[in-house]
């Protein structure tokens, strides 16, 4: 039997899954296929929509920032009300989010010791918001490297926070290896493992409050890097908030990246009840078209056998060079699948500068598209009549520099999922 | 002499530590001043071959068996430092046979060990060479860490009472009445470096001699005391690959020609090199037609280096010097012996001594005849001991232990770090201590790489090259935060926090030269997570002015905080 549908979303990331959840609210039968994990478990689950133009920022308002965004940049390709549009429809489909009570930016401290600006958090991060008042105290673990709370305190000190900024570190409870991975934590404290603690038998997060209440010293709010749990996320925060009785808030880190994993998981939750299907696992690894300048089918590597799908509309959200939607080699730099042409110099050595922080070529690869998000050829000429492209394979801009990321790819997964299902 | 003299050293190459472990291990006072880290020159910029002689057994037999000698010596004396690989002449279908029975000829005149394989042989070793491999000729070339080494023998010279300046800049030498009397040098004044007793600022270090042992800065040095020390630096590239595509040092079995060695260095492969004379030895291109031609050409003869992986290029100068009036045209056919110029024979300058030329695999025997020829000026009979005494690290260390289970590190970590720390493993890793790892790629543990910064201080590219942390696939992308948060407490946040801002630009220079497919993916990855997700490219701290923090969103209303933050399921999802 053929595999068919209205939309066919290509990628399962922030902006597949927003492009299928707009087209599929729109009446479309959406279908959305993925290959590997997406790169939503190595970020921080933070939506970063526009935090500085060309250098300058933090930003306070992202809107009003983005007039001042180049010509090609996606948000000025898109405009404003397409990514509030974007925003809504994300605030809609993913519970326990904040921020969208007001167009500014947070500041949320990151575990390097920094702050930046995003505009919406998991409300795990809400309470340590650093544009809040409210000292702070951070909780490191011994054998947690990626995050030393101490000296985060203290680089938040040099940012200039607008408060008193405390770091300890102490022992997880119980024995994990000192190896252990971020997400073995997290367990610990989902299942509230029995530990031994001053002599006595208790769970993992009474044992983990009990430790920090010792250190708590009068500080108004308490932080931890983001281990707090994943499948109970909720209930292990409650637990501590009820233990210590003063708000607990999570630092986000790199991969693998729980509030990353639980925004995952939402996004795949209301994929699920907006009525999508979902096919992950196999990789799209070529077209078909029908000479009339339509895509006609993907073709999915099953194993070995080469499956069509079909599908009226396509919405290509394969990723950029991080999630290998973005492919190069030593001669160039092009999408793999539609061999959609990717701007970029001649010149590899013009691809990047010499400063580690400078302004990379490399970072703004992707394809070029227009308002209608359909990708062009070196003409300006659109490759496919039912091809639309939406988050970091789109190109023309600079997603760590700006922390405009999941802000693009809300606003182009929203309106290349509203286009395509508009055209059905 | 009525007391003991005092020879400053200036170099912290393997030369420069060289000679003054074997001077400090002979009771003489030796300072050593550097102008960066140790192996800042030209040392930390090799390709980490151990020779065995193979490759000048036709060109240059004098260098191939001080080759031969002095690696048999550094299996014994550096056994932590060293990886006995074994290496292979290999010859393609174009490469003449007349060469390849000179190489072996050559081999057997030298005293080197060599053995002639037929390709299928040579491909039962390395089941990646090239199917039109004929033959090939074994040969026991090896891998060595030049860090790992160089860091050792300053240790050791430290134990025999030598003091090791590193960020210490030779800024003039000091000549009275004819003579070199010493060193005025300018201490690195950024806080928090490696300093001993001197904090920053300038300092004269009078001498009884002076070793100038800084390889192709040698000229420079000599221009101090109106000396011509024509050293001729030639540029050589280095692409180093994520993987060990090979287990055995791979040399192309021709007469000379650039690109054409591949060798197995730790986790990676290095492909070498080029040889282009340049005019300063610190400012010259790295051209991409270098790093192009070390993958085309070095696929000849290991084919899948076409689509392999590589991770970051960089360059080195050797410090070729050639006796006035040779005159040779190609920097390929300038020697790579090494000379001793004595400066009150050659130029009527007494009080110091230039080394030139050689190569790192001899650099202990240039030590022993430098320090021959300083105590023979001050009338010391001592005799050399570097070629018996191991070195740091390697003292009975005879079999790697399992010291997983000893130290709760699990293999590979535990078997890597004690390869690198050899008979230092107990010391360092014997601690009750958590012990997390730091560096995955590396497996570099905490205790490792606070051992590197009790030794290195609070530069963290000086711990990195002790301990290899961000110097593996990812480059850094993962671990250069861990690394900086090592620092702390010991060094207060702003000093880490600039330690941490130079690790970055280290490790993201010599990735410019490896930007496409993987490693590109990589970078992205690696900038995401350092600019998005840590915010260091636009830091608040690092940048002038203040945040207007009350512009910004204050969190959700404070009524909803009240009972301590909603939790998520609050929204009844």
């Amino acid at each position: 039997m053929a595999i068919e549908s209205d939309v066919l979303v290509i990628g399962g990331g922030l902006a597949g899954t927003m492009a299928a959840l707009s087209a599929a609210r729109e009446g479309a039968n959406v279908r959305l296929t993925s290959y590997k994990q997406s790169t939503l478990r190595m970020a921080t689950g933070l939506v970063d929509v526009l935090g500085y133009v060309d250098g300058e920022g933090p930003v306070a308002d992202p809107f009003e920032a983005m007039d001042r965004l180049h010509e090609g940049h996606p948000y000025s390709i898109l405009g404003e009300a397409t990514l509030r549009d974007g925003l809504s429809l994300f605030d809609d489909s993913v519970p326990g989010y904040r921020g969208g009570h007001t167009d500014a930016n947070a500041l949320v401290p990151t575990h390097g010791g920094t702050v930046k600006p995003t505009a919406r958090y998991p409300a795990s991060v809400a309470p340590g918001v650093a544009s809040a008042g409210g000292d702070l105290l951070l909780v490191g673990f011994q054998t947690v490297t990626d995050f030393d709370a101490p000296l985060a305190a203290r680089h938040l000190e040099a940012a200039g926070v607008p408060f008193d900024v405390d770091g300890v570190t102490i022992p997880f409870p119980g024995d994990l290896r000192d190896d252990a991975k971020v997400t073995r934590y997290a367990q610990s404290l989902d299942e509230d493992e029995e530990v031994t603690g001053g002599g006595r038998q208790l769970g993992t997060r009474k044992d983990l409050a009990e430790r920090v209440k010792a250190k708590l010293d009068g500080h108004e709010r308490v932080g931890f890097p983001a281990l707090l749990g994943e499948e109970n996320h909720d209930d292990v925060r409650a637990d501590l908030v009820r233990y210590l009785d003063v708000p607990v808030f999570e630092v986000p880190m790199g991969p693998p990246s729980l509030p990353g994993m639980r925004l995952e998981d939402r996004l795949f939750a209301a994929l699920d009840d907006s009525g999508a299907s979902i096919d992950s696992g196999n990789p799209v690894v070529d077209y078909e078209a029908d000479g009339d300048g339509r895509v006609d089918s993907v073709i999915l590597d099953r194993n070995g056998n080469r499956v069509p799908y079909h599908a009226d509309q396509f919405v290509l959200a394969t990723g950029g060079l991080v999630g290998k939607g973005i492919a190069s080699d030593r001669a160039g730099v092009r999408e793999p699948i539609f061999d959609c042409h990717v701007p970029h110099p001649a010149d590899r050595y013009d691809w990047f500068e010499d400063g580690v922080f400078d302004d990379h070529e490399f970072a703004r690869f992707g394809v070029d598209v227009g308002e209608d998000l359909r990708p062009r050829d070196g003409e300006g000429t659109v490759a496919f009549d039912n091809l639309r492209a939406a988050g970091s394979v789109v190109g023309g801009y600079d997603l760590a520099a700006e922390k405009s990321g999941a802000g693009v790819s809300i606003a182009t997964g929203y309106e290349a999922g509203r286009r395509a299902a508009e055209e059905v | 002499m009525a007391s003991t003299p005092r020879v400053v050293v200036v170099g912290g190459g393997s030369t420069g530590v060289g000679v003054t472990r074997d001077l400090a291990m002979r009771g003489l006072d030796v300072v050593l001043v550097e102008q960066g880290n140790l192996t800042h020159g030209t040392t930390g910029r090799m390709h980490g071959l151990l020779h065995s002689g193979g490759r000048y057994a036709v060109s240059d037999q004098k260098s191939a068996r001080e080759c031969i000698e002095e690696n048999r010596v550094l299996r014994d004396i550096a056994a932590h430092c060293v990886e006995m690989t074994g290496g292979l002449f290999v010859k393609r279908p174009e490469d003449t046979e007349e060469y390849f029975e000179q190489k072996l000829r050559g081999c057997e005149e030298c005293g080197i060990p060599a053995e002639v394989l037929s390709g299928r042989e040579a491909r039962e070793r390395e089941p990646h060479l090239a199917t039109d491999v004929e033959k090939a000729i074994a040969v026991p070339d090896g891998a060595v860490d030049p860090f790992r080494l160089v860091v050792a023998n300053a240790g050791s010279a430290m134990e025999h009472g030598a003091r090791i300046e590193t960020h210490a800049k030779v800024r003039d030498l000091i000549v009275e009445d004819g003579e070199v009397v010493g060193v005025d040098v300018e201490h690195g004044a950024k806080p928090g470096e490696r300093v001993h007793g001197v904090q920053s600022g300038r300092e004269e270090i009078r001498a009884d001699h002076v070793v100038n042992a800084t390889g192709a800065w040698a000229g420079r040095i000599g221009d101090m005391a109106g000396l011509d020390v024509e050293v001729r630096p030639s540029k050589g590239v280095m692409t180093i690959m994520n993987v060990r595509q090979v287990d055995t040092v791979i040399n192309r079995c021709r007469p000379k020609g650039d690109a054409d060695i591949v060798v197995p260095h730790e986790t990676t492969a290095i492909l070498g090199t080029t040889d282009e004379e340049v005019e300063d030895p610190e400012n010259y291109p790295e051209e991409q037609w270098e790093v192009d031609q070390m993958i085309d050409t070095l696929s000849e003869l290991v084919p899948i280096l076409s689509e392999a992986r590589s991770i970051r290029s960089f360059w080195g100068v050797r410090p070729l010097y050639e006796p006035p009036e040779t005159g040779t045209a190609d920097p390929t056919d300038i020697t790579r012996d090494y000379f001793l110029l004595d400066h009150e024979d050659r130029d009527g300058v007494p009080g110091m001594t230039s080394i030139v030329g050689g190569k790192f695999t001899t650099y202990r025997m240039m030590g022993e005849e430098i320090a021959d020829h300083v105590c023979a000026i001050f009338g010391i009979d001592a005799d050399c001991r570097t070629a018996e005494v191991p070195l740091p690290g390697s003292e009975d260390f005879q079999v790697l232990r399992d010291y997983m289970d000893e130290f709760g590190l699990r293999s590979p970590i535990g078997r890597r770090s004690v390869e690198r720390l050899g008979s230092r493993a107990e010391e360092v890793l014997g601690t009750d201590a958590p012990n997390p790892v730091v560096c995955d790629c590396e497996g570099v543990t905490r205790a490792e790489m606070r051992d590197a910064i009790d030794q290195a201080g609070s530069d963290l590219n000086a711990s990195r090259i002790r301990t290899r942390a961000s110097m593996g696939n990812c480059q850094g992308g993962f671990c250069c935060h861990r690394m900086a948060n090592e620092l702390h407490p010991q060094y207060g946040e702003p000093v880490v926090r600039d330690s941490w801002d130079d690790l970055l630009q280290e490790r993201w220079k010599g990735q410019r030269h490896a930007l496409w497919g993987e490693q590109l993916s990589q970078a992205m990855l690696n900038y995401a997570l350092q600019a998005t997700t840590q915010n260091r490219d636009s830091d608040p701290a690092n940048r002038d002015g203040s945040i207007a923090f009350d512009a910004f969103d204050g969190g959700p209303e404070a009524g909803a905080m009240a009972d301590g933050g909603p939790t998520e399921a609050s929204d009844g999802d």
